[in-house]
């Protein structure tokens, strides 16, 4: 099918879900098409996450990735965001058990260290992802979301576009 | 989606319609800075990088404290709205990264099958 109708838009976009369970915490949930030996590969091996991490239709540019997921080891994501020194995501991995839980920290906030941990479950013939990122106190999750510490990324400005784009057509 | 009042969004459009002032958004994003700071990570002249700051400022985007010698750019008032926008937006990028992440575990699995075994490090 070529064109895809507005309710198999809304079905499409349903699948992820995304909730502020506490103070503290957000959890993003979805089911992923595909084994879970397979969908924790790509999560652990940074040729395959650099082909994911950042979607396309972002047009931020990773400059580097690496990973090195083993408990102990550690990740370095930069991008390019236009400023001369690259933007840089790092920290470490806490746990690293294929294929079923990953547990890293974000260490490059100034709100303290942010600590995600992924779970991979079957789920029939796929995998069901859940994210869970715990900040350090609900002032730096309140503080994360008032700065807008990541929602000033190219997604922002294409919601900014789409509503110029909306508002030129009623006009 | 968000509603934005559309005399607002006019102002934020085109202060945003510049990439070095998306750049600005994104860097503030992450701390305060100087126009000293911006200018010299946008590799630009103290004049050029306090215009676009004038802008930004102009649409509420970013506020601006002078102490001192030195003039602090921070995210000013018009702030993607609330925590629901901010949430929204969270649950969008990663809608878009699964979609890629299904993606490329298809395409893992079929390099598997035409491998004839699945190959693991």
């Amino acid at each position: 099918m070529d064109t895809r109708s507005a309710a198999e838009a809304t079905t499409t976009m349903d699948r992820t879900k995304i909730e502020r369970t506490s103070d503290q915490e957000l959890v993003v949930t979805r089911n992923i098409d595909g084994p879970r030996d397979v969908v924790f590969e790509a999560w652990t091996d940074a040729e395959l996450f650099r082909q994911w991490w950042v979607p396309k239709s972002y047009g931020l540019k990773l400059l580097s990735c690496e990973i090195d997921a083993r408990v102990g080891g550690g990740y370095r994501l930069t991008f390019d965001t236009g400023a001369a020194e690259p933007m840089a995501f790092f920290g470490r991995y806490l746990e690293v058990t294929p294929p079923t839980r990953l547990v890293w920290t974000n260490e490059e906030g100034e709100e303290g260290t942010v600590v995600t941990t992924v779970t991979f479950d079957d789920h029939g013939a796929g995998t069901r992802l859940v994210i869970h990122d715990r900040y350090p106190s609900k002032e730096a999750l309140d503080a994360a979301i008032a700065s807008g510490a990541t929602s000033w990324n190219p997604e922002t400005f294409d919601q900014l576009d789409e509503l110029l784009a909306t508002l030129g057509e009623r006009g | 989606m968000v509603q934005y009042p559309d005399g607002r969004l006019d102002a934020s459009f085109a202060a945003l319609s510049d990439a070095t002032r998306r750049g600005v958004m994104v860097r503030l994003g992450r701390s305060d800075a100087s126009i000293t700071d911006l200018a010299e990570a946008f590799h630009m002249t103290l004049t050029g990088m306090r215009k676009h700051v004038g802008v930004l400022e102009q649409a509420e985007l970013v506020t601006t404290e002078k102490v001192g010698r030195v003039r602090t750019c921070r995210l000013g008032p018009r702030r993607l709205e609330d925590e629901t926008a901010w949430i929204e937006q969270q649950r969008r990028l990663w809608d878009a990264r699964f979609d890629a992440l299904e993606q490329v575990v298809a395409e893992r699995r079929r390099k598997e099958r035409n491998d004839g075994h699945p190959k693991r490090s």
